[in-house]
């Protein structure tokens, strides 16, 4: 950064190398999620007995990058009397608010790319703004199909914000902060220090079940997909879209899995904490590999439920959200407090 | 500096959404021009170090209510031409009460005036360099605990009172599920398994299963397999 300082004057290599700094984080998840999209092919291949993918370069290898040079050469159609400038901005603001979280959520105990205080109401600030992406589609494209899925989406993920912030609440009171490293850092002691039993997943199980399930809602996967319910209203709302735009909503999906498992291995899984001894040689040490192999098994996760669960009805889904969920965070919170002031806690 | 080219930037950008909110033609985009104004204001308040606050702003404002508010608005059929129909007739009255608010904020800003003392990069004091939302939260939950609990009170009577006023038991026609007795139910409920009489002929010898079958089929005229 000083190098480009010097070289560009103060403002201008300030803001090259914090370009760069973004080029960095983004262009390796967009690879991770272009693979994350073969990876989902293939697991599903495995689990229907069936091949999968298998054409495109070596075992299909180089498959992604076919789809996305099918999707960028497609026409891009639009519809009849359509709000444009809206039709045309709203995938552009699904994938800004799915990019902008990657900018506070930290790789190891230095790697971040910005610095903040309060990183995690941001990333849930930022991540409630993409809901505008979607009722925006849906708004846009004319027609009823699109509307309708993009009514489903808003009302779903508006519910099971509710039931994620909650469960965020709870890592909050046994963290005391609202930085993802500090929360990270805070699994490390107490007094199950350094072992896995002391990650937020065993003292929180139930915020962690509850993070899990509101998470796979929150990114409208199966077995929650109802605004997609291709068998009853087409795609939802992106049914209008095609070629690159298309694309990108693709493309926001699949990060905010990715945002979504990133969240619960820091808050959850320890983050870039290795689940064995410090004292073992290589298997002990901290780092981005063990953020990266939690995140990917979560992954893992979100497909393997795709594959197995079937669809819910509408109506179970808004019970599920508002009269499961909130009912079991807001007891819980409760039973928390009391826990951290009784003599059997174990967060001093 | 660049603070002051920033707020500059951001000043006007608020101003002309929240103008837009009131001559958007579409009442849709009037909502966007609002959300606009509201992130712009937020951006306003990170300039000043106020992170929890710009962030709430965000979330609740922007991520919930705003996002109902669009909602429903999507959902209305307004009639534009009905809405203008009145424009000239209500102009003066409009006029007037316009006037009288704005000679209100303006005998307030002249009897007491908000004098910033300092240099341009004004910024909320931080003397025991603790983040934003601990202070926050401290001073909600000491010094102003009561008028917090308050509210917090008067929002959930709000809240009861939009739960009673809409759920009436009284309607004999109305369906409800009992989500328990569906998820209780068990494949013996549901499908029961019978023994045709077709079948436990074929059984017993092939003959007989022949017969029927073209009993079967002259009866039905041959419809059925």
């Amino acid at each position: 950064m000083d190098t480009l300082q010097h070289l560009l004057g103060n403002y201008l290599g300030y803001g090259v190398w914090h370009m760069l700094c973004a080029v960095a984080v983004v262009v390796p998840l967009t690879i991770f999620v272009a693979y994350l999209t073969f990876a989902e092919r293939k697991i599903l291949a495995y689990m229907h007995a069936r091949l999968g993918a298998n054409r495109v370069g070596p075992k299909g290898l180089l498959q992604p990058f076919a789809d996305l040079f099918k999707f960028v050469f497609k026409e891009l159609l639009t519809p009849y009397k359509i709000s444009k400038g809206v039709f045309y901005s709203s995938p552009l603001i699904i994938l800004a608010c799915a990019l902008l979280v990657w900018a506070v959520i930290p790789f190891n105990a230095e790697l971040v790319f910005a610095h903040v205080n309060a990183s995690l109401l941001y990333v849930v600030a930022i991540s409630s703004l993409g809901i505008y992406g979607i009722i925006l589609a849906g708004w846009s494209g004319n027609s009823k199909y699109s509307f309708l899925g993009g009514v489903r989406a808003t009302a779903q993920m508006i519910s099971y914000e509710l039931a994620m912030g909650f469960a965020l609440v709870g890592v909050l009171m046994v963290s005391g902060s609202l930085n993802l490293k500090e929360i990270v850092d805070n699994q490390a002691v107490g007094m199950l220090g350094g072992s896995v039993l002391s990650w937020n997943w065993l003292p929180l199980f139930p915020f962690f079940l509850v993070y899990l399930i509101s998470g796979v809602a929150e990114t409208n996967r199966a077995p929650f997909d109802v605004c997609e319910g291709e068998s009853e209203i087409v795609a939802g709302f992106f049914v209008e879209y095609s070629g690159t735009s298309f694309a990108l909503f693709m493309l926001a999906e699949y990060v905010n899995m990715v945002t979504i498992s990133a969240m619960a291995s820091l808050m959850f899984l320890g983050g870039w904490l290795s689940p064995f001894p410090a004292s073992w040689s290589i298997v002990g040490v901290a780092g981005f590999h063990w953020l990266l192999l939690k995140v990917c098994i979560l992954l893992f996760g979100f497909i393997w439920y795709r594959a197995t669960f079937p669809r819910y009805r509408y109506d179970q889904i808004m019970r599920l959200g508002w009269k499961v969920f909130l009912p079991i965070t807001l007891v819980w919170i409760f039973v928390l407090g009391l826990w951290m002031v009784s003599p059997l806690t174990i967060w001093k | 500096m660049v603070t002051v080219v920033l707020f500059y930037l951001f000043a006007v950008i608020l101003v002309g959404s929240a103008l837009r909110v009131i001559t958007a033609k579409n009442p849709v985009h009037s909502v966007l021009f609002l959300v606009l104004a509201f992130v712009t204001a937020s951006c306003l308040w990170l300039m000043l170090n106020v992170e929890f606050l710009a962030l709430s702003l965000i979330l609740i404002y922007v991520g919930a209510v705003m996002v109902l508010f669009l909602f429903v608005v999507m959902m209305l059929d307004i009639d534009l031409e009905e809405i203008r129909s009145g424009f000239w007739k209500n102009l003066p009255l409009a006029i007037l009460l316009g006037v009288v608010i704005l000679a209100e904020m303006v005998t307030i800003l002249v009897r007491r005036p908000i004098v910033v003392t300092g240099t341009a990069d004004v910024q909320v004091l931080n003397p025991d360099n603790l983040s934003n939302s601990y202070q926050v939260g401290w001073l909600m939950y000491t010094q102003y605990s009561y008028p917090v609990e308050l509210a917090s009170m008067i929002l959930l009577l709000g809240l009861v009172v939009a739960v009673a006023l809409t759920l009436r038991k009284t309607n004999k026609n109305a369906k409800y599920q009992n989500i328990a007795a569906q998820v209780a139910t068990s494949s013996t409920g549901r499908v029961t398994m019978l023994k045709m009489s077709t079948e436990i002929d074929q059984i017993a010898t092939n003959e007989v299963a022949k017969e029927v079958i073209a009993e079967i089929t002259s009866a039905d005229g041959g419809s059925k397999k």
